[in-house]
Order: structure tokens, then sequence, then C-alpha cells
């Protein structure tokens, strides 16, 4: 694994389906109603249902491993907030940043963005060759 | 008070779950992965795995059981109304596998406040049947004030 700081990783563009959170409530176990009951959702002011947030780290994971060229074991460390809401149908952007290099090791400043909202900040992978 | 800090340091009961190879593969679908590690056991051995791989946050699903007991624990004291998923961390050791049992123990690291905001902090431990721990997972979870 080559990298070099200041390097960005390859963009992960994903449009999840309006059922994808009815299957990654399926594949977690998390049923909470505000992720696939639209009623649920009106009923706390939200336009429609979301999405997990622990679905969008899955693609922030997935866009650091595919960097560092595929291998599962290449992610040692995931750090995310979640700092925003986000929604099916509407296109998620995984964007990361070489921070530092180090005997093999790799800091990505990583972020998912939707609609300009960044709904994932202040995330760090580190990446290891 | 509900959410007292005196349960700061508390550990919960350790959580069995077994991996199983349908539920690898659903999830991997739901997440979008497609490296064929994740689906195929032969396209896992041929890339030099012993059985189809985890996806790294595959972690949520083996590590559910024991955060819902540490979530849900009155003492603990979350109003779940109020309550969103601030922030996560993993730190991954040994892959996990079909067919591996994981056990997983939570804890509560920390709870504070900050202006109308409650942060509930927990720790995760997980390890597989070799006794290898696998991941550690650390779990933020943040109340709106009423």
């Amino acid at each position: 694994m080559d990298m070099r700081p200041g390097e960005q990783l390859p963009e992960l563009r994903v449009t999840p389906d309006r059922y994808l959170p009815h299957r990654y409530a399926g594949a977690s176990g998390d049923f909470n109603p505000i992720h696939i009951d639209p009623e649920a959702a009106k009923q706390v002011g939200l336009s429609s249902t979301i999405l997990h947030g622990l679905y969008t780290m899955a693609l922030v994971a997935r866009a650091n491993v595919a960097a560092a060229g595929g291998d599962p074991r290449a992610l040692r460390r995931l750090a995310v907030e979640f700092r925003g809401m986000g929604f099916p149908e509407k296109e998620i952007v995984v964007r990361g940043t070489v921070r530092e290099t180090s005997d093999g090791r790799v800091l990505i400043d990583t972020e998912a963005e939707q609609d300009g909202d960044r709904i994932v900040r202040n995330a760090v992978a580190e990446l290891a060759g | 008070m509900a959410g007292d800090t005196t349960v700061v340091g508390k550990s919960f009961e350790p959580f069995e779950y077994e991996v199983g190879r349908e539920k690898i593969r659903e999830y991997a679908h739901a997440v979008g992965e497609t490296n064929p590690v994740h689906f195929d056991p032969q396209a896992a051995r041929e890339a030099g795995f012993r059985a189809v791989v985890a996806p790294p946050m595959f972690a949520v699903v083996y590590c559910g059981g024991a955060m819902a007991t540490a979530l849900l624990d009155p003492a603990v004291g979350m109003n779940f109304a109020m309550v969103a998923h601030g922030g996560q961390e993993f730190a991954w050791s040994d892959l996990v596998y079909a067919g591996d049992t994981i056990t997983t123990t939570a804890s509560v690291r920390d709870i504070s406040a900050r202006d109308s905001l409650k942060f509930f902090v927990f720790d995760s431990v997980s390890v597989n049947q070799d006794g290898l721990e696998v991941v550690r997972g650390t779990w933020t979870n943040i109340e709106r004030g009423v």
C-alpha cells in the first residue's frame, strides 16, 4: 500500500434505494421504526425514513478497505461521528484524504456527505499494509 | 436521578453469538459489499481464509445483544425518545469467520453532561472461541435535554 500524505482516496458513491433501510434492519437487527416506517418518521418531524448511521459507517469502512486494495484485514480502526441524518434515494459520497503514514500504518481523514450535508464527520480510519 | 454516574465502570453479562455464513452474506449484501470472500467459501479459501469472512462492520451484528443489554439497563437510565447515536469506533484484531462463536462483554465507560446534552459512552470487547480478541468498540449515545 503506497500512500502519501494529502493523497485523496477514490470516492465511493452509493445511492441507497428506498427499501435499503429494511434490508439493513433485517441484517443488523435494528428495527427502530424511524428507519422503516414512514408514519413513525413523520411523527418525529422527518420527511421520510432515515438511514441507519451504522449503515453509513459501513460505507465509510468499504471505501477505506477498497483504498487499501480490498483486503478486509487492512482496516485496523475506524472512528466516526454521526452528525446528520442520511436518507434513502439520495446519493452518498464517501471521501478520504491521507493524513499521515508511519511504520506501514496509514491514517485517513474520511467523511460521508449527502446533498451537501456531511452526515459522517471527523472520521479517522487506520489502514495497515 | 436517572443515569446516575455510579453506574460508570459497570460490566454486563457476556453475550455469545454464533456467526452463520448466511448471516454474513445477508449483511454483506445489505451494505453493498462485492468482495467474494464475504459470500463464497471457495473464494475465501483461495484467498487464504479458513471460511467466509465477515466484513469489518459485521461487528455491529455480533455485538448487538451485548449492547442492547447495556443500553437498556435501567441503572444507565437513557431516555430513548431523546437519544441519538453520536459516535462509533471499532479497533479490529483477528478476522471473524462463518462458524466462529463470538463473546462480547459491554461496559459503561463514561456518562457526562455538556450544556443540555448528556453523553453515554460504552465499551465492548469481543473475543472468538479461541479466546483471541476480534474487536473493541466504543459506542457514544447522546441524549438531548428536555
